[in-house]
C-alpha cells in the first residue's frame, strides 16, 4: 500500500509540471504584451525606452528562462501583479476572494451529503417506495436544469417575491462582527450553496442508492444478517463502510465540477468569490489573474484526485495497482 | 459491448421454434432498437425532442417576427399581440428569439457532440488499437486535460481568442472535452482486441482500417451512442452557461443562454419574467428529454445495466 501512495505521489509531480507548463503556454499565447497590456505599444514613448524596460524585466529572455523564473516566483507565491486593478498583486487580489470561494463550497458540500446520503440510504433500502421514486425524479430534474436557471428562479421566488433570502453578497451590512456576521453569511450563502449543490445532490444520491442496493446484496450481508444482527448494526457496521467508500473517493474527483459549477454560481449571485474574480478578469483580459486562478483550481483538483486515490488504497485493501 | 447469445435468448422466451429462429437472426441493433422502444419513458421523451426539433427548424412559420431586429423605442415590452413574450432590453422579439435561438442551441450541441465524438473514435481508436506507445501517449494527454478545470480552461481559451463563432465555439469545446470519450472508447477496444474474431479477420489479411471500421466500431457501438447522447445534453448545458456569463455565441445570433443572460438585468429578472423563463424551460425539458433517451439507451444497449 505504502509502494502504491509513494507511486501516486511520483506521478502527481510530471502531472503538476504539465499543468504549470500549460498554464504558462496560455499565457504567451495571450495577446498584448506583458510589459504594456496592449497590442500596440503607446506611440508617444520613445520605442528604445520599451526595449530597455522589456530587457530589464527579462521579456527579451528565452522562453524556458522565462518559464524557469515564473515558476520560481510562483512557488514562492508570487503570481505577478495585476494589469486592472493598479497593479495590485495578484496574490493579494486571490486571497481576498479564496476564503469566499472556500466557505460556500464547503457550505454546498454539507448540504449536498446532508441531503444526499440519507435520502440515498433510504432509497435502497425501500426501493421502488413513494420516497424512492421522488428521490429518483429529483435525481433526473437536478441534473438536467442548469445551476445558473436554478440559481435565478430561486432569486425570482425566494429572495424577489417573498424576501426570505438576500439575492447578493455575503453581509448585509457594513461593521458586522461575531456571531452576527456569522449569521448574516451564512444566510447569504444559503441560495448560493443550494443552487451550487444541486447537481452534486442529485449525482451523490444516485450513487448512493446504487452503491448500498450493491453491498445489501453481497453474501457479507445476509451472513450477518443470519447471525441475527440487527437491522441497523448491519446498516452502521457494514453496509455504510462498504458504500460510502466510493462516495468519499468520488468527492475527490467531483472538486473540479464543484469548482466550475462555482464560477457560474458565484456569477448568479454576484457572490464575491474567485468565480467572479475569474470571469472579470477574463472579461478584462486580465492575464496574471487568469493565469493564476487557472493554476490554483488546477492545484486543487490534482490535490483532490490524489487524496480521493490514496484514501481508495488505504480503505480498501483489495486495490492494488501493479 | 458484446451482446452475448444467451441475453438474446432470454429476452425473447415465449415464442414458438419457428419464430425463435427468426428472431435470433435480427442484429444487435435491431434488437437494441426493440428494447428502446419497450421502454415508455425514452420514446415519449424521443417524441418530445423532434417535436421540439421540429418547431425550431419550422421557426419562420410560428413567428414572422425577426429574431436579431433590435428596436430603441420598444426595450423590456411585456407580452402584446406582436410580441408574444415581450421584447429584451435591447427591444428584440422574445418569441422569435426562443425559436431562432433553439435552432442555435441544439445546432451547437449537436455539432460539438459529432465533433467530439470524431476526435474521440479516432484517438480511442488509435490508443485501443494499437496499444504501446501510441496508447500512453494518448493516454497521458488525457490525464493531463482531466485535470484541468473545464469550464476555467474554455473561458482561458475563449479569452485569448477574443473572438468567438459557432464554429469556433463548437471547436473549443471539441477540444477540451475529448478524453472521457476516447477512455471509454479505448476501454472497450482493449477488451475487443483479445478476441478471437479479430485474431481472424487479422489472420485472412485484413487491413487495420478495415478491422476497426467494421469490427470496433460496431461492437463499441452501444457506449459510443449512449455517451454521445449524454454528451449532447451536456454541451446543451455548457453552451447555456457560457452564453449566460457573455462568454459563448456573441449577440446578437439568438441562443437559450444569451436570453438567459437577459435576467442578470435585475428589472428583467424581476418584473419581465416571460422573457428569461421559457428559454430556461426549453434548457430544461430538452436536456431531461435528452438524459432520458440517454438512459433508455443505455438500458437498450446493456440489458444487464438495471441501474437508474
Amino acid at each position: 500500500m505504502y509502494k502504491y501512495i509513494i507511486r501516486r505521489i511520483l506521478v502527481f509531480i510530471p502531472m503538476l509540471f504539465a499543468l504549470t507548463v500549460i498554464v504558462f503556454g496560455l499565457a504567451q499565447a495571450a495577446p498584448g504584451d506583458a510589459l504594456t497590456g496592449q497590442q500596440l505599444a503607446d506611440p508617444r514613448v520613445d520605442p528604445e525606452v520599451y526595449e530597455k524596460q522589456r530587457e530589464a524585466l527579462g521579456l527579451n529572455d528565452p522562453i524556458p528562462v522565462q518559464y524557469a523564473k515564473w515558476i520560481s516566483n510562483v512557488a514562492q507565491g508570487d503570481f505577478g501583479k495585476s494589469l486592472v486593478f493598479n497593479g495590485r498583486s495578484v496574490a493579494d487580489l486571490i486571497e481576498a476572494r479564496f476564503a469566499n470561494t472556500l466557505y460556500l463550497g464547503i457550505f454546498s458540500l454539507f448540504i449536498t451529503i446532508v441531503v444526499a446520503i440519507p435520502i440515498g440510504i433510504y432509497s435502497a433500502r425501500k426501493p421502488y417506495s413513494l420516497l424512492d421514486y421522488a428521490a429518483t425524479g429529483f435525481g433526473f430534474l437536478g441534473l438536467a436544469i442548469p445551476n445558473f436557471f436554478f440559481g435565478l428562479i430561486a432569486i425570482y421566488v425566494l429572495s424577489i417575491n417573498l424576501g426570505w433570502f438576500p439575492a447578493q453578497g455575503t453581509l448585509s451590512g457594513p461593521g458586522m462582527a461575531g456571531f452576527e456576521a456569522f449569521f448574516s453569511r451564512l444566510h447569504h450563502m444559503v441560495l448560493p450553496g443550494i443552487t451550487l449543490g444541486l447537481a452534486g445532490t442529485a449525482t451523490y444520491m444516485r450513487y448512493m442508492r446504487s452503491e448500498v442496493l450493491d453491498v445489501l446484496g453481497s453474501d457479507y450481508i445476509r451472513t450477518a444478517k443470519a447471525k441475527g444482527m440487527s437491522d441497523s448494526n448491519v446498516l452502521y457496521k457494514h453496509t455504510l463502510r462498504n458504500a460510502l467508500i466510493p462516495i468519499i473517493t468520488l468527492m475527490g474527483f467531483e472538486i473540479g465540477v464543484l469548482l466550475s459549477g462555482a464560477v457560474i454560481t458565484e456569477q448568479v449571485f454576484q457572490y464575491p468569490g474567485l468565480g467572479t474574480l475569474f470571469i472579470s478578469s477574463v472579461t478584462n483580459r486580465d492575464f496574471p489573474v487568469v493565469m493564476a486562478i487557472t493554476l490554483i483550481l488546477g492545484i486543487l483538483i490534482l490535490i483532490g484526485n490524489l487524496l480521493a486515490d490514496i484514501f481508495y488504497s488505504i480503505v480498501d485493501p483489495r486495490i492494488r495497482y501493479d | 459491448m458484446q451482446p452475448n447469445p444467451q441475453e438474446t435468448l432470454s429476452t425473447q422466451p415465449e415464442l414458438t421454434p419457428g419464430d425463435n429462429q427468426k428472431n435470433t437472426s435480427k442484429s444487435p441493433f435491431q434488437l437494441a432498437f426493440r428494447r428502446f422502444l419497450k421502454n415508455k419513458m425514452a420514446v415519449v421523451s424521443l417524441i418530445f425532442l423532434l417535436l421540439i426539433v421540429v418547431i425550431c427548424i419550422l421557426a419562420p412559420v410560428f413567428t414572422d417576427q425577426d429574431p436579431e431586429l433590435t428596436d430603441l423605442f420598444k426595450i423590456e415590452q411585456g407580452p402584446t399581440d406582436e410580441h408574444i413574450l415581450g421584447t429584451n432590453g435591447t427591444g428584440q422579439d422574445n418569441f422569435s428569439r426562443l425559436l431562432y435561438g433553439g435552432r442555435i442551441s441544439l445546432l451547437v450541441g449537436f455539432s460539438a457532440m459529432f465533433f467530439t465524438l470524431t476526435i474521440g473514435i479516432l484517438l480511442g481508436s488509435l490508443a485501443g488499437y494499437y496499444g504501446g506507445k501510441v496508447d500512453s501517449i494518448i493516454m497521458r494527454a488525457a490525464d493531463i486535460m482531466l485535470m484541468l478545470p473545464f469550464l476555467v480552461l474554455t473561458l482561458t481559451i475563449i479569452a485569448i481568442l477574443e473572438k468567438i463563432t459557432i464554429p469556433i465555439f463548437v471547436t473549443i469545446i471539441a477540444v477540451t472535452s475529448w478524453p472521457n470519450l476516447t477512455r471509454i472508447i479505448r476501454g472497450t477496444y482493449l477488451s475487443l482486441r483479445e478476441q478471437e474474431f479479430v485474431l481472424g479477420a487479422r489472420a485472412i489479411g485484413a487491413s487495420d482500417f478495415r478491422i476497426i471500421l467494421k469490427h470496433f466500431i460496431p461492437n463499441a457501438i452501444g457506449p459510443i451512442i449512449v455517451n454521445a447522447t449524454l454528451m449532447m445534453a451536456t454541451y446543451i448545458i455548457i453552451e447555456s452557461a457560457l452564453s449566460f456569463i457573455g462568454f459563448g455565441i456573441p449577440q446578437p445570433t439568438p441562443t437559450w443562454g444569451n436570453m438567459l443572460s437577459e435576467a442578470m438585468n435585475v428589472r428583467i429578472l424581476r418584473d419581465h419574467p416571460e422573457a428569461w423563463i421559457p428559454p430556461g424551460i426549453a434548457i430544461f425539458v430538452t436536456v431531461l428529454a435528452i438524459n432520458f433517451i440517454g438512459d433508455g439507451l443505455r438500458d437498450a444497449f446493456d440489458p444487464k445495466s438495471k441501474q437508474r
